[in-house]
Formats: C-alpha cells, sequence, structure tokens
C-alpha cells in the first residue's frame, strides 16, 4: 500500500513534533525513519498508526483519507519498543488476540496463527508464557501479533533497541526476511544509522520535526543534501572543517592553518563553508600538496584508522594497512572525489 | 585498631557482634507480639478444652471437649455460623465486583479525579460505629433515606431494622458498602500497575472496552483480586463492628442475627462462659484458617509470572 502524508504537523503543548511533513511512501518497501532522538519520528509513527490524533494535514492509505480513522479501521499492525505482549496469555493466545477480537472462529485463527508462528520461527513455543522467552522471541511474537491480521500497513517501533548486540544483527535480518516474504510496507522508527543503512529500501531522515532527506540508503551516504544528513549517517563519522573558499576556489580552514585542495571547485570565493571529509576519501602519497600529521593509528583489522591533523584541524580517516607511516609522521595526502562535500556554513545546505 | 578488625574477622556472624545482639533490636516488637498475640492465642486454645473453667480463679474441673459439644450443639452457633456465611458469601464477591467497577472509574485520566477518590477514600477513615449509626437512620423503615427512594419506585416501607428476616440484609447492604474503599485501594494500585501500552496495543487491535475489561484488566489483576478476596474473607469472617451499632448493640430484632464474633462476644462478656467464647474462637479460626488456604492454593494458579 502506497502511503501519501501532506503537510502533517503535530504540536503538544509547547512544541512541534512534526513539523508540516510531506512525502509519499512507496508501496511494499522497508522503510526506517531514522533520526536522533526527540526528532519525531516516534511521533510521526503514532500518527500513522492513529494512535495520536494529528493536529494538521492529512495522510491517505492508497486514496483513503485516514487522517481521522481510528486505529483499528486503518488496517495497521503495530509492533511496540517493548513489545506489550500480554503476560497472562502464551505465545498462541498473543498471536491470536487480534483475531479472537474480529470474532475469526476458533479454529480458524488458531490455524492462522501457527501459520504467522512458522513464518516469523516461534512455532516451537506456542505453549509458553512471554515472561519464559528471550527478548528476540518476544519480538517475533510480536511481529507475529502485528501480522495475523493482513495488515495493510506494519509499524516498528524501535524493533532492535531492546535487543543484545548479537540478537540485534539476527533480528534485523529476520525482520528484512519477513517483510520480503510478506511484502507488506514496512515502515520502522530507529536512531541507529547502522540498522537503517543495513536493511531498509530506502531511509526517511528526520530533524526536529522536519523531514531532511528520503532516498535508498546510498544515496542518503554519497549524496547528502545537508551537513546535518551527512554527519548523521557512517561510522566513523564524517570529518566537518570550517573554513572558507580562497581565491583558486580551494578550501581554508578559518584559522588559516590550512589549505585543502578541492577536486570540484563548487564553492564562490570568500564563502563560508563546511568542508566535509568521509574517513574513507583521502588517499596519501608522496606527491600530493595537502600536509597531515599523523596523531595515532588504530588497527581495525582489515584496515587502519589514523587520526590526522591537517593545520590545526584533527581528522579521523582510514588508511591502508601496508602505508608506511608512524605516528608523528608527516604525510601527503590528496582528496577523493567522492565523500567529499561542501555546505554553506549558515543553511547547512549542501553546494 | 588492628586486633579489633581481626577480632570481627574471626566472629564471623556478619555485621553483628553476637548471635543475640539482632534480639535486642527485634524486642519492643517480638515482646508486644508475645504478650498481645501470642500468649493469648495459645491460652485460648488450652482455656477451650478446659471444662468447668472459671476466669476468675482460673480453677477448672478437667480437660475435655465439653466446650466444643455445648457450642456445636447450641442453635445460636449454628445460627451465627449460618449468618457469617451468609454474610461472607453476598458481601465478598458483591462488594469486590463493585469496587472494581468503581476502581476502573476512578483509574481514568479526567478533570477533579482525585476529588472523586478522596470521596470513594473517605468511608476509610470515619469510625465504623459512627458510620453504622448514620446507616441506622437510613435504615429507619419510617424517616429513612433508603425507604423514601424505594418509595419513589413503588416499594412499600421495608422493616430493614424491625423485621427479623429483613435484619441480615441491612447488615449485608452496609457490610458491601463498608468493605468497599479499602477494596479500591488496592485494586486501583493494581490497575495503576497495569502498564497502559497493553490498552493502547489492544485499541490498534480494535478491542471494544468491554473486551479490554474482561480480557487484559481482569486477568492481570487477577493476584491483587485474590488479594483483596482473601483479606475480605477474613475481615468478614471477624463481623462485629457493622452489626453492633445496627441494632443498638443487640444482634438483629430478636436476637436472629447472632455472628461468630457476636456470639464469642456474648458469651464472655454477657453470660460469662469464658470456655464457650474460647471454643467459638478457635472454631472460627479453623474456618478462617482453613479459607485463607483454599485461597493461597487457588491463588498460586492464577499466577502467570
Amino acid at each position: 500500500m502506497r502511503i501519501k502524508v501532506e503537510h502533517l504537523t503535530k504540536r503538544f503543548t509547547d512544541t512541534v513534533a512534526v513539523d508540516d511533513f510531506s512525502m509519499d511512501f512507496e508501496s511494499g518497501k522497508l522503510i526506517a525513519l531514522l533520526g536522533p532522538s526527540g526528532c519525531g519520528k516516534s511521533t510521526m509513527l503514532n500518527m500513522l498508526a492513529g494512535i495520536l490524533p494529528v493536529s494538521d494535514g492529512h495522510i491517505y492509505f492508497d486514496d483513503d483519507d485516514v487522517t481521522d480513522m481510528p486505529p483499528q479501521k486503518r488496517g495497521v499492525g503495530l509492533v511496540f519498543q517493548n513489545y506489550a505482549l500480554y503476560p497472562h496469555m502464551t505465545v498462541l493466545e498473543n498471536i491470536c488476540f487480534p483475531l479472537e477480537i474480529q470474532k475469526v472462529n476458533k479454529n480458524e485463527r488458531i490455524a492462522k496463527a501457527k501459520e504467522m508462528a512458522r513464518l516469523v520461527h516461534i512455532d516451537e513455543y506456542l505453549d509458553r508464557k512471554p515472561k519464559e522467552l528471550s527478548g528476540g522471541q518476544q519480538q517475533r511474537v510480536a511481529i507475529a501479533r502485528a501480522l495475523i491480521k493482513n495488515p495493510r500497513l506494519l509499524l516498528l517501533d524501535e524493533p532492535l533497541s531492546n535487543l543484545d548486540a548479537r540478537l540485534r544483527l539476527e533480528m534485523r535480518e529476520e525482520i528484512r526476511r519477513i517483510q520480503q516474504e510478506t511484502k507488506v510496507t514496512t515502515i520502522f522508527v530507529t536512531h541507529d544509522q547502522e540498522e537503517a543503512m543495513s536493511i531498509s529500501d530506502s531511509i526517511v531522515l528526520m530533524r526536529s520535526g522536519v523531514l531532511m532527506q528520503e532516498d535508498i540508503p546510498q544515496v542518503l551516504y554519497d549524496d547528502p543534501n545537508h551537513v546535518f544528513v551527512a554527519s548523521f549517517l557512517g561510522n566513523p563519522p564524517i570529518n566537518n572543517l570550517d573554513g572558507y573558499i580562497n581565491d583558486d576556489g580551494d578550501f581554508v580552514l578559518d584559522d588559516q592553518s590550512a589549505v585543502i585542495r578541492l577536486n570540484e571547485k563548487k564553492g564562490t570565493k570568500g564563502e563560508k563553508v563546511i568542508l566535509g571529509i568521509r574517513p574513507e576519501a583521502i588517499t596519501i602519497g608522496p606527491d600530493y600538496n595537502t600536509k597531515a600529521e599523523i596523531l595515532e593509528r588504530y588497527t581495525m583489522g582489515k584496515e587502519e584508522l589514523a587520526n590526522i591533523k591537517i593545520g590545526t584541524a584533527e581528522l579521523r580517516v582510514y588508511i591502508s594497512r601496508d602505508q608506511d607511516c608512524r605516528k608523528g609522521d608527516v604525510i601527503d595526502l590528496v582528496l577523493r572525489d567522492k565523500g567529499v562535500f561542501l555546505f554553506d556554513k549558515t543553511t547547512g545546505k549542501r553546494l | 585498631m588492628v586486633a579489633a578488625v581481626k577480632a570481627k574477622k574471626r566472629s564471623g556472624s556478619g555485621i553483628f557482634n553476637t548471635t543475640w545482639e539482632p534480639f535486642i533490636y527485634l524486642a519492643p516488637f517480638l515482646i508486644g507480639i508475645i504478650i498481645f498475640t501470642l500468649y493469648p492465642f495459645f491460652n485460648i486454645i488450652l482455656i477451650s478444652f478446659k471444662e468447668g473453667y472459671r476466669q476468675m480463679t482460673g480453677a477448672f474441673e478437667s480437660y475435655g471437649l465439653d466446650n466444643y459439644i455445648h457450642i456445636l450443639t447450641d442453635p445460636y452457633f449454628i445460627n451465627a455460623i449460618k449468618n457469617t456465611a451468609v454474610y461472607v458469601v453476598f458481601v465478598v464477591p458483591i462488594s469486590t465486583a463493585l469496587s472494581l467497577f468503581f476502581a476502573n472509574l476512578l483509574n481514568q485520566k479526567i478533570k477533579g479525579i482525585s476529588l472523586f477518590q478522596t470521596a470513594f477514600f473517605l468511608p476509610m477513615v470515619t469510625s465504623v460505629t459512627a458510620i453504622g449509626l448514620v446507616w441506622k437512620l437510613m435504615f429507619n423503615d419510617r424517616i429513612g433515606v433508603i425507604n423514601a427512594i424505594l418509595g419513589l419506585f413503588g416499594v412499600d416501607p421495608i422493616g430493614w431494622l424491625l423485621d427479623p428476616s429483613m435484619n441480615i440484609w441491612a447488615l449485608i447492604i452496609y457490610g458491601i458498602w463498608n468493605m468497599m474503599p479499602f477494596t479500591i485501594i488496592i485494586l486501583l494500585s493494581g490497575l495503576q500497575n497495569i502498564d497502559p501500552l497493553y490498552y493502547t496495543a489492544a485499541k490498534v487491535d480494535g478491542a471494544s472496552s468491554r473486551k479490554q475489561f474482561f480480557r487484559i484488566t481482569v486477568p492481570l489483576l487477577a493476584p491483587t483480586i485474590g488479594l483483596t478476596c482473601i483479606i475480605n474473607v477474613i475481615s468478614a469472617s471477624k463481623v462485629f463492628g457493622e452489626l453492633f451499632p445496627l441494632f443498638s448493640g443487640r444482634p438483629g430484632t430478636a436476637y436472629n442475627l447472632f455472628t461468630v464474633v457476636y456470639y464469642i462476644y456474648y458469651e464472655f462478656n454477657v453470660s460469662y462462659h469464658l470456655g464457650y467464647a474460647a471454643a467459638a474462637s478457635v472454631v472460627l479460626f479453623l474456618i478462617v484458617f482453613a479459607f485463607t488456604m483454599l485461597q493461597l492454593y487457588v491463588q498460586r494458579k492464577w499466577q502467570y509470572y
């Protein structure tokens, strides 16, 4: 199902949680609502679910205006952050519950529940109570419970945040698999950029209730439209340097301690800019003319991270393992084309 | 200093220097409990077996079952057991059900709810006897508000406190009312412990408030309901304070509304048959004890986490 959101706004007494948000969510995709805490992503999810009334704007599911429709009529399945499984019911009863409310006959709903349980790989534990399951298993039950009524839209609120690191990896692949098997349009909320990048078809990045950029993960990473987008995605994070553009169209640090030659001369002379350099976006070689000092090297396995200093600015970059340089060495480097961005200093927008 | 540390290490009894030290701290409580609870408890069991016991001298003829035989063949005691049972059977379930209903209403997030909460808890801080006197007026067949209200529906005046067959219903109605505030408090605290997320989840699935109440609230509250039932069965089995003011200290219009505790009080304080009173106390204890065990057993079956 295609979801269309038009000028959606949610105001609380003294804050605006979601501000004039408009976009189309593509049908059958796994979409991540990403952003730092307090950016309005959960508010957004709750409005889509119908738990929270909207202040302004409209929500369309295909061609239906569901803005004022109560949650049970929207046909959404919702998985809560802490799963909200009913503690007094067994796994089977939990999964059956939505159908029990719809007064589906007992044999039919048990058959359907077992089918769902198989889909999420929880069919061995049907007689257990939620307290007897691990976090990952509880998550599976919650997903099965949300899917059993054939929702038009599946919503997951921070689905992985209550799991430990190993389970998190496993469950995010599971969510991906379940979504691909069922083809249900799925929107999940997360503050973890890695999580969003790894499994979603599309990422919706939000800040302070405003839509920053929406695209497939790779585009968001390679072609951010704002310094916030560039900074939020990527680990280790992008290096942001404050400076301005000189007569040659190159970048000069604010304190004039170094000049960095740019491959693309995008800025206008004298313009205040932020230069974003992804850690992987430098090459070290003898004939390059930006000088940097190695402050520290860290082995990360197949690659090495180094803290380097250009002028007074410190950067964290990847260097290849066979690069022969030690702490204290001064090296020459050049920027690559990919992973280097210029942003307007005042608006943060990409130049 | 070093020696002291060493000595402490060697003694090995944790934070206390000697094994009897903890008992000093416990003494005020232990002494109170021994004098006012344990000693009377065992003494009453003993007295209940003493035949021809005289409380002034402490003299008695022999040990035996005379007291028990007497009370178990005494029609007044049989009647007291029957009245108490009827009282418990009606008061506990009805007041629990009503309390659940009101606790649910009081758990809503609406303006001025604390005012209602206070109003419902007010009976807890008032004296049973004082309230009993008010109920006595309300039950009055000529000027009572209850008959006045019933009159609006065309019901003829009922002699709540005059007609012996109606006496127990007056007591039951008052008992239900009197038990509710405490039950509501306990149930309300139980309700407030239920994660509101369960209701949100149920709402998304389209559960009606009725469905939410019976499929979520009641099962999640079952342990709390069980607890209030146990406490209320015990306190209802000991009904006395409610009875006393309603009939000016008499057990019903025609001595027809003996309850077990009233019987104990009567044998002890009016007829001076301490042995009978002791035997009746033991019987009451056994009944309450059996009920409590039964309910603990049932409650354990309700545990879900």
